[in-house]
C-alpha cells in the first residue's frame, strides 16, 4: 500500500538556507515515491512552522512525515508532539539532518545541496517502513541518591528533603563538607567557610529525610530513570555508630600520630580519627594501615577509655541496595599536583606551598593556629602568588580553572591582614567576573597588592644579587613593561587549578555517563541543560561538571534538586520503545544471543526453545539484533529494513 | 491424459545432485511411471537439439542443478527456461553458487594458469591454454567460454523454486516430487524441500555458553558428541544455515558447512555467521579480538562456502 | 587517470551511535568546523547495532567506503556494544582483505560526545584516502 509522506525542509532562518538550496530540496522530494507534499518554511519548528504539518495531516491525510531541519537530537521530541497531535502516530516520523550535518560543515553550496538531497533521500525511504509505536509509561521512584556530600550535594540533599522526599546521600570520606570545609574565608564576602557550612552540615544530619551514609561508596548503579538501583559499600569505621556519642576521648587517648590528609600533611592526626571537628557525622573512624591493633595487634587504648564501648575492630563492611527514581551526582574535584611543574619548586623548595596549604595555615584550627608561617616559624616579609599553575596550559589543562584569580586575591587579603607582608601577584588575566568580585579586585588593589602581567616562569633560590640570597626568586616577563623581573620573596602560593577527580573515569562507567574533552562529566546541552545528562535521570551539579566558584556550586545544587522533583512529581515517565524484539516463530534457539546482553534482557524459554527479551530491562543497544543469525530479533524504530532502506537511499 | 514431462540437467556441477535423485531408489521406478522423463544428459541419450525442437513451455518441470560458469551452462539454462513451465534451481550450486562459486575469489586467468600450467603434473611444454575457437583441417572448433565470474541460476534466468543442499537430502527430494507432480504448488520463488528454521532447531547437541576463546579445525580435534561444536571452538555454520537436512553432518561429527544456505528473511549468510560468531568472541580488546579472529584461517572459505554468488558483494576485486 | 581520481568525491556510509559518534557529529556543525561531506550519516542506537551485512550491503549499493564510529572502549553508553563492535569488525577486516577491499575503505572509529573536531579530522582523513584510493564501482566489479 502506498504511503503519503509530507517532507518539510526547514531554512532555519539562514543557517540552512544560506548554504543548502531549500527550494531545490523541496523538488528533489516532490519527486520521491510516495511523496505527497513536499513544503519549504523559514521556521518549522515554531508554531505556524508545526501546524504547517498538522494541517497536511489532517487534511491531505498524510500517513508519514519528514522534517529535514537540524538534529534529532535538537528537535525530534517537538516534531514527534506535533505529529502525535494531529492524530498520526509519533514514529511514523523522522528527522534529516540538514544543519549540524550538512550546512554548517561546508561552504560549497553545489556539495552541501546535493549531500541534504540524499539525505532527505535516506529519511524518505526509511520513513515507509516505519510502524506505529506505544511509548512505555514507568512509574518514578521518589527516593533520590546524592553521591558526594560537599557543598553542592548538602545544597541538593537539603532541597530534596525539604521538599518532603527521601535522600540518600552517599559520601566517600568519614565526613560530609568537601572542600569547603578546608577553606578559611571565602571571596568576595570574607565569609569564614566553617560558619556558613557547619549549619548546612548539621541539618543533612539531622534531617529527618536525609539517610546519610558516610565513608560509604556506590560501587554499581543500574536500571532505568525512575526505576534505578544503587549498589552501596559502607566501609568498616570500626567503631559502632549507635553507640558512639562523640566525645573524642579516643583521638586524644590514641598514641600514634601520622599526618592528616584534612591539612595537607602539615599536621597531624591519630589512628582513630575525625577529619575535622565539626564532622558531620561527628563518628571517628580507625585507619587500619596505622592503628597498633591491626599491624601488631596490641594498644588497644580507645577501647579502655571508650565511655560507651563503640570501638569494634571485627566491624566487617557491609554492602546494601538502594532503589531511586533518580541520582544527583556532585562529586566535586581534585587539585592539579604542583610536582608535575618541575619549574616552581613544589616539593623541592621550602616555602612553595600550594594555595590549599595556604587554606590549612590562615585556619584559626589548622596547623600553625591561623598564622601565616614560613618553615623556619617566622613570618614572611613578602610573598608571591602565581596564576594558572596547571591550568591554561598546553602541557597540563588547557582550560580556565575559573576560581584560582578570585581565590588569589582572597589570599593576597589574608596576607596583607595576618602578617602585612608584600604581596605579589603574577597572573595572564584576571578573572573577576562575579556579583562583588570586580570590587573585591579593587578592595585587594587599594591594600597596594602588586600585580604583574607575566605568568611566573620558574622559582629558584639560586641567588644572583645580594638582595636574592636566602629568598625564593620568581622569575617571570612582566609583559606590560616589556622586560624580564627576578621578584625575590620570602613564600610562593601556587594557585593550583581544579582537575575532574582522579576516579571520575570510574564513576562515569558506574554511571553509564559520558565526560567532555577536559574530563569533567559532560552536561545535556552547555547552556540550556547543564545539570542534566543524556542518561535520563541522572544529574550532575557542582565542581564535578566543570571548575566552579561556590554560589555557582549552590546553584547547580539547587538546579540538579529542582530537576529530581520535576521528574517525580510527574509520577510517571516515559521509555523510548527501541527495544529488540524476538520472533518466536523464526527463533531456532541457536543462543548465540543469550550471552550478549549487558543487561542480562535476554533468557531462554525452554519449553518453547526459543529466546525471549524482557523488554523492562532491554535499553535497545541492538547488539542482539546484529548477531542473530536467523535475523530473528528485530529493533524497533532501528529494523534491518528502515536501516537498509537508509543505506540504499545513500548509495545511489 | 498424457503423463507430465520432467527434464534433468547438470551445469557447473559435480554431479552429487544427480545421485541424490538416484538415491530416491525404488521411488524412482514409480517416478517413472507416472513422469515422462524427456532430457537427462547424466542418465538418457536426448541431445540438445531435442530440447531445442520442443515447443515453449512444453517441459512441465525441470531440475536445474549446477551453477553457471560456462556459455554452454548459460546457453542450457535460458533454453530450459525457454522450454519449462516449472523451472526448480535444484543442489546449493544453482541456489547459492555452491562449490564453482568459490571460483569468484580468484580470476579466470589464474584458474587457466593453475591447471594448465602451474600445477606439478601437467605437462604442457608449450603452454597452451584452452581456446574458445580452434581452426583445424577439418574447419573451426569451438568450446564454451569459461566465465571470470560463477553465477547462479537464479541471477540468469527466472526460476520458480529453489532446492537448497549438497546435494539436497533424498527425503526432501522426494517431498518436492509429490508436491510438484502432484500439483502441490507453493507461492513462486519459494525454497522447498527445507525447513524455515535454522539448523540448530534440528540438531540435538546441548548449547551452551558459546564464549569462543579459540577456534580449532577439524583436523586438530575429536569433538565430543554431545555438545555444541561452537562451544567446542569449532567453527559450525548451523546457526545461519537453513535447516530441513535433519543435522545429518552434526550426527557424523562434523560440522555443518552451510549447504542449505541462508535462513529465510537473511540477506548474506556469511555476514550474518560472521557476526554471530564473532560477537561471541572471548575478547574486549582489539588485539584479543585480532588473535581470535586470526583462527579463522579462510573467511570467505568458510562463511561463503556454498552461497558466494548469492552474497552481497559476490566475488572478490579482480 | 589522475584527473578523474582527483574529480572523484568519495560517498562514504557513516554508522554513528546517537550516544558519542553523532554527538560529536553534532558539535562539529555547531561549533562551525568545516569538513568535506562525503560521510552521509546513519543514526544507530549504539555501534553494536552494526551488523557486518549492512556494511557490505553499502559496499555493494555504491558506496565507496564505510565508517563505524562509537564510543570509546570503556565510554559505551550500553556498557559493552562497542565491544561486541571490535570483536566483529577483526574478523569483517580479515574478510574485506579476501575480498581485496583496500583496508582504508572500511573503518572503525572512537569519537566521543564532545569530540567534534576529532569527527572532522576522521572524516576529513577518510576522504582524502579513499580519494587516493579511487571509487570502488562494487556494482560494476560484481559482475566481471
Amino acid at each position: 500500500m502506498a504511503e503519503k509522506i509530507g517532507v518539510y525542509v526547514c531554512h532555519c532562518g539562514t543557517n540552512i538556507a544560506q548554504t543548502v538550496d531549500c527550494k531545490s530540496v523541496v523538488d528533489y522530494a516532490s519527486g520521491l515515491p510516495n511523496v505527497a507534499v513536499a513544503r519549504e518554511y523559514q521556521y518549522m519548528c515554531s508554531d505556524p512552522g508545526q501546524e504547517l504539518i498538522k494541517n497536511d495531516i489532517r487534511e491531505v491525510g498524510l500517513t508519514r512525515v519528514v522534517v529535514a531541519s537540524c538534529s534529532p537530537l535538537m528537535h525530534e521530541p517537538t516534531f514527534r508532539r506535533a505529529v502525535e497531535e494531529a492524530g498520526l502516530n509519533q514514529f511514523l516520523f523522522q528527522m534529516a539532518n540538514i544543519r549540524e550535518q550538512c550546512s554548517w560543515i561546508s561552504e560549497n553550496r553545489e556539495m552541501a545541496t546535493e549531500r541534504a538531497k540524499a539525505i532527505v533521500g535516506a529519511a524518505v525511504k526509511r520513513v515507509i517502513f516505519q510502524e506505529p509505536l506505544e511509548v512505555k509509561k514507568v512509574p518514578v521512584n521518589p527516593d533520590v541518591l546524592v553521591v558526594g556530600g560537599g557543598i553542592t550535594g548538602i545544597e541538593a540533599a537539603l532541597q530534596i528533603a525539604d521538599s518532603g522526599k527521601k535522600v540518600y546521600l552517599v559520601e566517600r570520606e568519614p565526613t560530609i563538607g568537601g572542600y569547603m570545609a578546608r577553606f578559611d574565608k571565602t571571596f568576595p564576602t570574607l565569609d569564614c567557610a566553617a560558619c556558613i557550612l557547619t549549619p548546612k552540615m548539621v541539618s543533612v544530619g539531622q534531617h529527618p529525610n536525609i539517610e546519610l551514609l558516610s565513608y560509604s561508596d556506590v560501587t554499581g548503579f543500574s536500571g532505568y530513570v525512575g526505576n534505578f538501583t544503587a549498589q552501596i559499600r559502607k566501609r568498616s569505621k570500626y567503631v559502632e555508630e549507635e553507640k558512639c556519642n562523640g566525645c573524642g576521648l579516643c583521638t586524644e587517648k590514641c598514641p600514634v600520630s601520622v599526618p592528616s590528609e584534612f591539612e595537607c600533611g602539615l599536621g597531624k592526626r591519630k589512628a582513630i580519627y575525625r577529619p575535622f571537628p565539626q564532622a558531620v557525622p561527628n563518628i571517628p573512624v580507625i585507619d587500619r594501615d596505622h592503628c597498633l591493633y591491626f599491624t601488631k595487634g596490641v594498644c588497644k587504648v580507645c577501647v579502655k577509655f571508650c565511655p560507651r564501648g563503640a570501638i569494634d575492630f571485627d566491624q566487617k563492611e557491609t554492602y546494601l541496595d538502594l532503589q531511586v527514581g533518580t541520582a544527583i551526582l556532585a562529586t566535586g574535584f581534585d587539585l592539579f599536583d604542583a610536582s608535575k611543574v618541575k619549574q616552581y619548586g613544589y616539593g623541592r623548595l621550602p616555602n612553595v606551598i600550594t594555595s590549599l596549604e595556604f587554606e590549612r595555615m590562615s585556619h584559626a584550627s589548622g596547623p600553625t593556629a591561623g598564622k601565616i608561617l614560613l618553615k623556619n616559624g617566622q613570618m614572611p616579609t613578602s610573598v608571591a602568588i602565581l596564576h594558572c599553575i596547571g591550568s591554561r596550559d598546553q602541557n597540563n589543562n588547557e582550560y580556565c580553572s575559573r576560581v584560582c584569580c578570585m581565590y588569589s586575591m582572597k589570599i593576597a587579603h589574608l596576607v596583607h591582614e595576618k602578617t602585612g607582608a608584600r604581596v605579589y601577584e603574577f597572573y595572564i588575566d584576571l578573572r573577576a567576573f562575579g556579583k562583588g568580585y570586580e570590587e573585591f579586585y579593587k578592595r585587594v588593589l587599594q591594600e597596594e597588592t602588586i600585580f604583574i602581567r607575566g605568568k611566573a616562569a620558574e622559582v629558584t633560590d639560586v641567588p644572583q644579587t645580594p638582595a636574592e640570597k636566602g629568598k625564593l626568586v620568581v622569575v617571570a616577563e612582566d609583559t606590560l613593561l616589556g622586560i624580564v623581573r627576578r621578584i625575590p620573596v620570602d613564600m610562593v602560593v601556587l594557585s593550583v587549578g581544579f582537575e575532574p577527580r582522579k576516579d571520575v573515569a570510574d564513576v562515569a562507567r558506574i554511571f553509564s555517563i559520558t565526560r567532555s574533552q577536559d574530563g569533567f562529566f559532560l552536561e545535556k546541552h552547555p547552556k540550556l541543560a547543564p545539570v542534566s545528562t543524556a542518561s535520563d535521570g541522572i544529574f550532575v551539579a557542582g565542581a564535578c561538571q566543570g571548575p566552579k566558584d561556590i554560589p555557582d556550586s549552590v546553584a547547580q545544587g539547587a538546579a540538579a534538586a529542582a530537576n529530581a522533583l520535576s521528574l517525580i512529581d510527574r509520577k510517571e515517565v516515559t521509555l523510548e520503545p527501541t527495544v529488540a524484539v524476538i520472533d518466536e516463530e523464526s527463533c531456532s534457539g541457536c543462543k548465540i544471543c543469550l550471552g550478549l546482553c549487558p543487561y542480562n534482557a535476554i533468557t531462554f524459554d525452554e519449553t518453547k526453545k526459543v529466546s525471549v527479551v524482557n523488554d523492562a530491562l532491554c535499553k535497545g543497544c541492538g547488539v542482539c539484533v546484529a548477531a542473530c543469525p536467523s535475523g530473528a530479533i528485530e529493533q524497533r524504530n532501528f529494523t534491518d529494513d528502515q536501516l537498509l532502506a537508509e543505506v540504499e537511499a545513500v548509495c545511489a | 491424459m498424457a503423463n507430465p514431462k520432467a527434464a534433468f540437467y547438470w551445469a557447473s556441477s559435480c554431479g552429487g545432485c544427480e545421485i541424490a535423485v538416484l538415491e530416491l531408489g525404488t521411488n524412482l521406478l514409480d517416478i517413472s511411471k507416472k513422469v515422462d522423463i524427456v532430457f537427462w544428459p547424466v542418465a538418457l541419450d536426448f541431445k540438445y537439439s531435442d530440447v531445442e525442437s520442443m515447443p515453449e513451455k512444453s517441459i512441465d518441470v525441470c531440475f536445474f542443478n549446477g551453477a553457471i560458469q560456462t556459455s554452454e551452462n548459460e546457453h542450457m539454462a535460458k533454453l530450459l527456461r525457454e522450454k519449462s513451465k516449472i523451472l526448480v534451481a535444484f543442489g546449493a550450486c544453482a541456489y547459492g553458487g555452491g562449490i564453482p562459486a568459490l571460483a569468484n575469489t580468484t580470476s579466470r586467468e589464474q584458474i587457466l594458469m593453475r591447471v594448465y600450467k602451474e600445477t606439478p603434473t601437467t605437462d604442457n611444454p608449450n603452454g597452451i591454454l584452452p581456446q574458445t575457437k580452434v581452426e583445424v583441417a577439418e574447419g573451426v572448433l569451438t568450446i564454451p567460454e569459461f566465465y571470470n565470474t560463477v553465477r547462479t541460476l537464479g541471477q540468469t534466468v527466472d526460476v520458480d523454486y529453489y532446492v537448497p543442499g549438497c546435494p539436497p537430502v533424498a527425503e526432501q527430494v522426494w517431498s518436492v516430487m509429490k508436491d510438484i507432480v502432484g500439483g502441490n504448488l507453493p507461492p513462486k520463488g519459494s525454497v522447498i524441500g527445507a525447513s524455515e528454521k535454522s539448523l540448530c532447531d534440528e540438531c540435538k547437541r546441548i548449547k551452551g555458553d558459546r564464549k569462543i576463546k579459540k577456534i580449532v579445525r577439524t583436523h586438530q580435534v575429536i569433538p565430543d558428541t554431545e555438545n555444541c561444536l561452537l562451544d567446542q571452538g569449532i567453527i559450525c555454520m548451523g546457526p545461519a544455515t537453513r535447516g530441513g537436512c535433519g543435522a545429518e553432518c552434526l550426527k557424523s561429527n562434523m560440522p555443518c558447512r552451510g549447504c542449505y544456505g541462508p535462513v529465510p528473511g537473511v540477506l548474506d549468510q556469511g555476514a550474518k555467521m560472521l557476526s554471530a560468531l564473532s560477537s561471541n568472541f572471548d575478547a574486549d580488546n582489539e588485539e584479543d579480538a585480532r588473535r581470535i579472529a586470526d583462527g579463522v584461517v579462510d573467511p570467505i572459505g568458510t562463511f561463503y562456502r556454498y552461497s558466494l554468488a548469492r552474497s552481497l558483494l559476490r566475488r572478490a576485486k579482480a | 587517470m589522475a584527473e578523474l581520481k582527483s574529480n572523484f568525491e568519495p560517498k562514504i556510509v557513516g554508522f554513528l551511535c546517537k550516544w558519542c559518534a553523532y554527538t560529536g557529529a553534532d558539535l562539529a556543525g555547531t561549533s562551525r568546523i568545516k569538513y568535506p561531506p562525503n560521510v552521509n550519516p546513519i543514526r544507530v542506537m549504539c555501534s553494536g547495532r552494526v551488523d557486518p551485512v549492512l556494511v557490505l550491503k553499502a559496499l555493494a549499493a555504491g558506496a565507496d567506503g564505510v565508517l563505524i564510529a562509537g564510543c570509546h572502549p570503556g565510554d559505551c553508553h550500553y556498557t559493552s556494544g562497542n565491544v561486541k563492535t571490535i570483536r566483529r569488525f577483526k574478523l569483517l577486516q580479515k574478510m574485506l582483505d579476501q575480498f581485496r577491499i583496500e583496508k582504508g575503505r572500511v573503518r572503525l572509529e572512537w569519537v566521543s560526545a564532545s569530540e567534534g573536531e576529532r569527527y572532522a579530522r576522521v572524516v576529513e582523513t577518510m576522504t582524502e584516502d579513499i580519494r587516493t584510493l579511487g571509487p570502488l564501482n562494487w556494482n560494476l566489479r560484481k559482475e566481471a
